[in-house]
C-alpha cells in the first residue's frame, strides 16, 4: 500500500516552495508528485504530473462525499504505470492541492473509491500556513480554517518575515483550532526534514505525540477541539455511536482521532477521520504511552463537549459515564484539561 | 497477520476493521445492539444473508448492505432525524443501562 500525503495550504503560503526543498532530500527521492498547477517555483524532479482539477460528485453524497475525479484518474493512471514499469518505482506520493481546497474531497477519494483503496492509503495531511497572512486568510476563508483543522501537522512559514507578536497569536489560534497537530517553524535558513513527508500519522509515534498535545484553555472561535476518554469500549457499539454522529453532525466534524481501548483487545485501535469519512481502522503492536485507555479528539464547529461526552456515555456504556461532570473525572475536554493540567 | 480483521478482506464499512466472530455471528451481534437504539424510533434491524433488513412497525423495510447505510436508512423510515446529541435519546438510553 502506498501512502498519499496531501500537503495543502493557502495560496501563497509556501507549499511548492517547502516541497522544492523536501525533495532534494536522497529519502524521498522514490516520491510521485501530483500538482493542480506548475507555479513559479520549478519543481526538478523525476515523477511530476498535473492534476486538472475536477471534482465529481459521489452519486447520492453531499458536498463533502464528493470524489477528486482527476485525482482518482492519476493514481489509478500512475499506479498502472508503476506496474507496467513505465514509471520509477514510488514509495509514496505527495499532492499539493490548490490553495482553495477543502481536503475532505481528496480524503474521500482515497478512503471510497474501490480500486484506489486497495493500492494507496491516506498519509499524512501536512498544511502549511503563511505566519505573514496566516490570520487575516482563517479570518475570511473556511477553507483555510478546514485545511488547519484537520492537518496531522502545521508547517507555519515565513516567520522571519512577521512580527513576533503576531506569529505568537497565530500560533495560539492554530493550537485551539487543532490541538494534536504539531507546529514546525519553516524560515529560508531552516532546513525541512524529510520526515514531514514520511510520516505515518497512525503510527506508534504520530500517535505518541497527538496524545501529549498541550493546548490553550479557551477557544479562538467556533471550532474547537473536544477531548473524550473513557475504558474500554464494546466495538461494536462505539461504531454505532460514530456511525450515528457522523450521519448527523459529519458536516460540523473537521477531524477525528481516536485510540481505542476495544473490550476483549489487548492493543490499541486506531481510528481516525476527516469530517464523515472514517479510515480503516489501523491496530497499534502496543498502547504508545503505556497507558490502556480509550481516547477520542474531535475538532468542530460548536460542538457541547458535555453532550457529546453523555451520548458517548450512554451509547457505549463505557465506565464512569453517568452524564454527571464531577463523577467522571477522566472525561474533560481538551482545553479543561490543559486548565487543570497547570 | 491481524487475527481479528485481516482475513476478512477490505471491509465495506470502517466499522468492519474489527471483529471478535464469525461474519454472520458478528451480523447479528451488531443487529442486536444496533436495536437498543433503533427500537427508540420505531425500527428493528435483523441480520439477512450477508446484509441487514430494517424493519417498521408500519410494515416498510428497506436492505441495509453495511452499518454506514444504517442510519441514513432508519431516518427515510422513522421520517426524522436520528440524532445521538437528542436530550432525549440520551436519556431513554440511560433509562435502559
Amino acid at each position: 500500500m502506498t501512502p498519499v500525503t496531501l500537503l495543502t495550504g493557502f495560496l501563497g503560503a509556501g507549499k511548492t516552495a517547502l516541497l522544492a526543498r523536501l525533495l532534494r532530500w536522497p529519502a524521498l527521492r522514490d516520491t510521485a508528485v501530483l500538482i493542480n498547477e506548475f507555479g513559479e517555483v520549478g519543481l526538478d524532479h523525476l515523477l511530476v504530473e498535473p492534476l486538472q482539477g475536477e471534482v465529481a460528485l459521489l452519486r447520492g453524497g453531499c458536498v463533502c462525499c464528493s470524489i477528486r475525479g482527476d485525482l482518482k484518474a492519476a493514481l489509478i493512471d500512475l499506479h498502472d504505470r508503476r506496474r507496467r514499469g513505465l514509471v520509477p518505482d514510488f514509495r509514496r506520493v505527495v499532492v499539493e492541492t490548490t490553495g482553495l481546497a477543502d481536503p475532505g474531497p481528496a480524503v474521500a477519494t482515497l478512503v471510497a473509491d474501490p480500486v484506489l483503496r486497495h493500492a494507496f492509503t491516506v498519509g499524512a495531511i501536512v498544511t502549511v500556513v503563511d505566519a505573514v497572512n496566516g490570520a487575516r486568510t482563517l479570518d475570511s476563508h473556511e477553507e483555510a480554517v478546514r485545511q488547519a483543522a484537520c492537518a496531522d501537522r502545521l508547517i507555519l512559514s515565513k516567520t522571519d518575515l512577521a512580527e513576533p507578536e503576531a506569529t505568537a497569536a497565530l500560533r495560539s489560534r492554530l493550537a485551539s483550532l487543532n490541538p494534536v497537530a504539531p507546529v514546525t517553524d519553516l524560515t529560508l535558513d531552516d532546513e525541512p526534514e524529510a520526515a514531514l513527508l514520511t510520516d505515518d500519522p497512525a503510527g506508534s509515534a504520530s500517535t505518541r505525540r497527538w496524545l501529549c498535545a498541550e493546548v490553550p484553555a479557551a477557544a479562538h472561535g467556533p471550532v474547537g477541539a473536544v477531548m473524550i476518554e473513557s475504558g474500554p469500549v464494546d466495538w461494536t457499539r462505539f461504531g454505532l455511536w460514530l456511525g450515528m454522529l457522523l450521519n448527523r453532525h459529519g458536516t460540523r466534524i473537521l477531524r477525528l482521532k481516536g485510540l481505542v481501548a476495544v473490550e476483549g483487545v489487548e492493543t490499541p485501535v486506531v481510528v481516525q477521520g476527516v469530517q464523515h469519512l472514517v479510515h480503516p481502522p489501523l491496530h497499534l503492536p502496543a498502547w504508545p504511552d503505556g497507558v490502556s485507555r480509550t481516547r477520542l479528539v474531535l475538532i468542530g464547529h460548536d460542538f457541547d463537549g458535555d453532550l457529546l461526552r453523555r451520548s458517548y456515555g450512554a451509547f457505549t456504556g463505557a465506565r464512569a459515564v453517568t452524564g454527571a461532570r464531577a463523577a467522571v473525572p477522566e472525561m474533560r475536554t481538551v482545553p479543561e484539561r490543559a486548565a487543570a493540567d497547570r | 497477520m491481524c487475527g481479528l480483521c485481516g482475513a476478512f478482506g477490505a471491509p465495506d464499512h470502517w466499522s468492519d476493521g474489527v471483529r471478535s466472530g464469525p461474519a454472520q455471528a458478528e451480523r447479528r451481534a451488531r443487529a442486536s445492539a444496533a436495536n437498543r437504539v433503533l427500537g427508540l424510533y420505531g425500527l428493528r434491524l435483523a441480520a439477512w444473508a450477508d446484509r441487514y433488513t430494517l424493519a417498521g412497525r408500519t410494515g416498510r423495510s428497506a436492505v441495509v448492505d453495511h452499518l454506514g447505510a444504517l442510519w441514513p436508512a432508519a431516518e427515510r423510515l422513522a421520517g426524522r432525524p436520528c440524532d445521538p446529541l437528542d436530550p432525549a435519546v440520551i436519556a431513554a438510553l440511560e433509562a435502559k443501562a
